[in-house]
C-alpha cells in the first residue's frame, strides 16, 4: 500500500505540493515511484527557470522509460535537489523527503485546485 | 474489436510469483519479477530464466524444403551439417524486413524456423504465399510449442542439473533434440542476452514442468524488462526498432547475414543494389555524455537539424553509460562524429560509436 501524506497537495499526475508562504516544494508521490520502479535518472530544471503550472519541467526515468513531471503551480525555479543528480533512486527509498525541486509562486491561489490526501489516495485507488 | 490477449502456459506461474505483467504481441508477459537490475545482473553474472512461449515456429518440410528456406531467407545454408543454427531475415522483395528469424536445419528435407511472436501471422501468410510451387508442408506449430530461454554464465551446468540431460556437447548455434515422456523436445545453444545459454522447446506440460523444477533450484526468473536491456547491451536488434518493413538488414548494419553470392532470394535485387551503392542511412550506436537517456523516438540532431533517430536506448545496467542505437543518415554515421541527441526541451552532445555497448561471452 502506496504512502499518502495529510496537508499536502497533490496533482492528479502524482506530483505532491508543500506549502510554505509562496514557496512550494514539489516531489513525486510514493504510489508514483512504486509504479515506476528503479529510479535511474531524473532530469531537472534549472534554478531561474520560469514555469507554467502545466508545463512539463522535467522527468523520472526507470531503466525502462521515462514519465514527465508536470509542475502543478507557477513560478520561479529557487531550488533543485542536486542530491537527486547522484541519487536518483533516493525517491524510490522516500518519495515525501526526497523532492525535486522548490519554487517561488507567482499564483499561490493555484494550489487549491490540487487535491487534498483523502482525494488523492481515492484516485490511486481507482487507478 | 480488440483481439483477445493470449497467455502463455507459464501465465499462472508469472501471476503466483507477482510479476509485473504487460501486454506484449498479443500476449500478457511478465516484464519483471523482482527489478530489471537485479535480472539483469543474475543473467550476467549467473543464471535466469525466461518465458518466450510467445515466440513463433514453424517447420517446414518436403523434398524442396532447403530450395525454398533458401528462397526465403537472406542467410545461406548451404553444406550445414544437421543440427546447425542460422540467424538472417526474411526480406521484401524492395529489401524491407519481414522478421528476423533463427532457421534450425533438422536435414536437407527439414527446417525449424522460429519468429518473433509480432509477426506470427504475417510471417506464416507470408512463408505459405511464398512455397507455392515448392514442393514443402508449412506447418504453423506456435499454437503446440512452449519456450524457455535460459541464459548467464552458469546457464550450461543450470540446464544439465536441472533438466537432467546432457548439452555440454552442443556447440554454439547448434540444437539437439531428446526423447521425454513420449514426446521430442528441441534444445539449442542460442539466445538474445549475449551470454551463453540455451532455449528449450516443448509441449506445455513439458514446459510447465521445467519451469516449476527451475524455481525450485532457485534460478532466477526474468522479465521481459531485462530481456531488452541484454540483447541492446550487446547490440542485438529487436523487430519494430532496429528492423521492420521500411528497414532493411543492410540499413540495420546486419549485411554479414546477407549472403548477396547465394543464387537467388527475395529481396536480392534489392540489397545487392543497397550494398553496391550504399545506403542513405544506417544504425549505429550512440554514446551521451552526462546522465540523460535517450529513448526511442528521440530526434538525433547536427547544428539543430535532424539527421535521425534513436531506435532503442538506456542507461547500461552493466556500463551505467548513456547508451542508444539511431538510426542516422550518411555521412554522420562514421565512428566519432559528434551530434546531439534531443531529449525533451534539451539537447546533450553525443558521439557514434559502435553499436555493442558490452563484451559478448558465448561459448563457441
Amino acid at each position: 500500500m502506496s504512502k499518502v501524506i495529510e496537508g499536502l497537495h497533490y496533482a492528479e499526475s502524482h506530483e505532491w505540493v508543500k506549502v510554505d508562504g509562496d514557496i512550494a516544494t514539489i516531489g513525486i508521490s510514493d504510489y508514483a515511484q512504486h509504479a515506476l520502479g528503479n529510479i535511474v535518472y531524473v532530469d531537472m530544471p534549472e534554478v531561474g527557470d520560469e514555469i507554467e503550472a502545466g508545463d512539463v519541467f522535467g522527468a523520472v526515468e526507470s531503466v525502462k522509460a521515462a514519465s514527465d513531471l508536470i509542475c502543478p503551480v507557477s513560478g520561479e525555479v529557487v531550488e533543485i535537489n542536486e542530491d537527486l543528480e547522484d541519487t536518483p533512486d533516493a525517491i524510490n527509498n522516500d518519495a515525501f523527503e526526497n523532492w525535486i525541486m522548490k519554487v517561488k509562486m507567482s499564483n499561490p491561489a493555484e494550489v487549491e485546485a490540487l487535491l487534498d490526501a483523502a482525494a488523492y489516495e481515492k484516485l490511486c485507488e481507482n487507478e | 474489436m480488440e483481439e483477445q490477449i493470449q497467455k502463455t502456459c507459464l501465465h499462472d506461474r508469472h501471476v503466483a510469483q507477482g510479476a509485473l505483467m504487460s501486454p506484449f504481441a498479443g500476449f500478457d508477459m511478465p516484464i519483471q519479477y523482482v527489478g530489471i537490475t537485479e535480472e539483469h545482473n543474475a543473467v550476467r553474472q549467473h543464471v535466469g530464466v525466461f518465458d518466450v512461449s510467445h515466440m513463433g515456429e514453424v517447420r517446414v518440410k518436403g523434398p524442396d524444403a532447403y530450395k525454398f528456406v533458401s528462397h526465403i531467407f537472406v542467410n545461406d545454408v548451404t553444406g550445414a551439417p544437421d543440427g546447425q543454427i542460422f540467424y538472417g531475415m526474411m526480406c521484401y522483395e524492395n529489401g524491407g524486413t519481414v522478421d528476423d528469424l533463427l532457421v534450425y536445419k533438422v536435414n536437407d528435407e527439414e527446417y525449424f524456423l522460429v519468429i518473433n511472436a509480432s509477426n506470427i501471422d504475417k510471417d506464416v501468410a507470408w512463408i505459405k504465399k511464398n512455397a507455392e510451387g515448392f514442393n514443402v508442408t508449412i506447418t504453423d506449430q506456435s499454437p503446440y510449442y512452449a519456450e524457455v530461454a535460459i541464459q548467464g554464465p552458469e546457464a550450461e551446468e543450470t540446464v544439465e542439473r536441472v533438466l537432467g540431460i546432457t548439452v555440454k556437447d552442443i556447440p554454439f548455434y547448434n540444437f539437439k533434440t531428446f526423447p521425454v515422456n513420449g514426446e521430442e523436445i528441441i534444445v539449442s545453444r542460442t539466445g538474445y542476452t549475449g551470454e551463453d545459454g540455451f532455449e528449450v522447446y516443448g509441449s506445455h506440460d513439458y514446459i510447465r514442468n521445467v519451469w516449476d523444477k527451475l524455481m525450485q533450484a532457485g534460478v532466477q526468473a526474468c522479465g521481459l524488462g531485462c530481456r531488452d536491456t541484454l540483447r541492446f547491451e550487446v547490440g542485438l536488434p529487436l523487430y519494430g526498432d532496429e528492423l521492420s518493413a521500411d528497414i532493411s538488414p543492410i540499413e540495420a548494419s546486419l549485411s554479414m547475414f546477407v549472403k548477396l553470392d547465394k543464387p537467388e532470394f527475395i529481396g536480392k535485387e534489392a540489397l545487392a543494389a543497397q550494398k553496391a551503392e550504399g545506403v542513405k542511412r544506417r544504425i549505429v550506436g550512440l554514446e551521451l555524455e552526462g546522465n540523460a537517456i535517450p529513448r526511442h523516438g528521440y530526434p538525433v540532431e547536427v547544428n539543430g537539424e535532424a539527421i535521425g533517430e534513436i531506435t532503442t536506448g538506456y542507461r547500461s545496467i552493466s556500463t551505467g553509460k548513456s547508451v542508444a542505437m539511431a538510426m542516422i543518415n550518411k555521412p554522420y554515421d562514421k565512428l566519432g562524429t559528434e551530434v546531439e541527441v534531443r531529449i525533451r526541451k534539451k539537447t546533450f552532445p553525443a558521439k557514434v560509436v559502435k553499436k555493442r555497448f558490452y563484451d559478448k561471452s558465448y561459448k563457441k
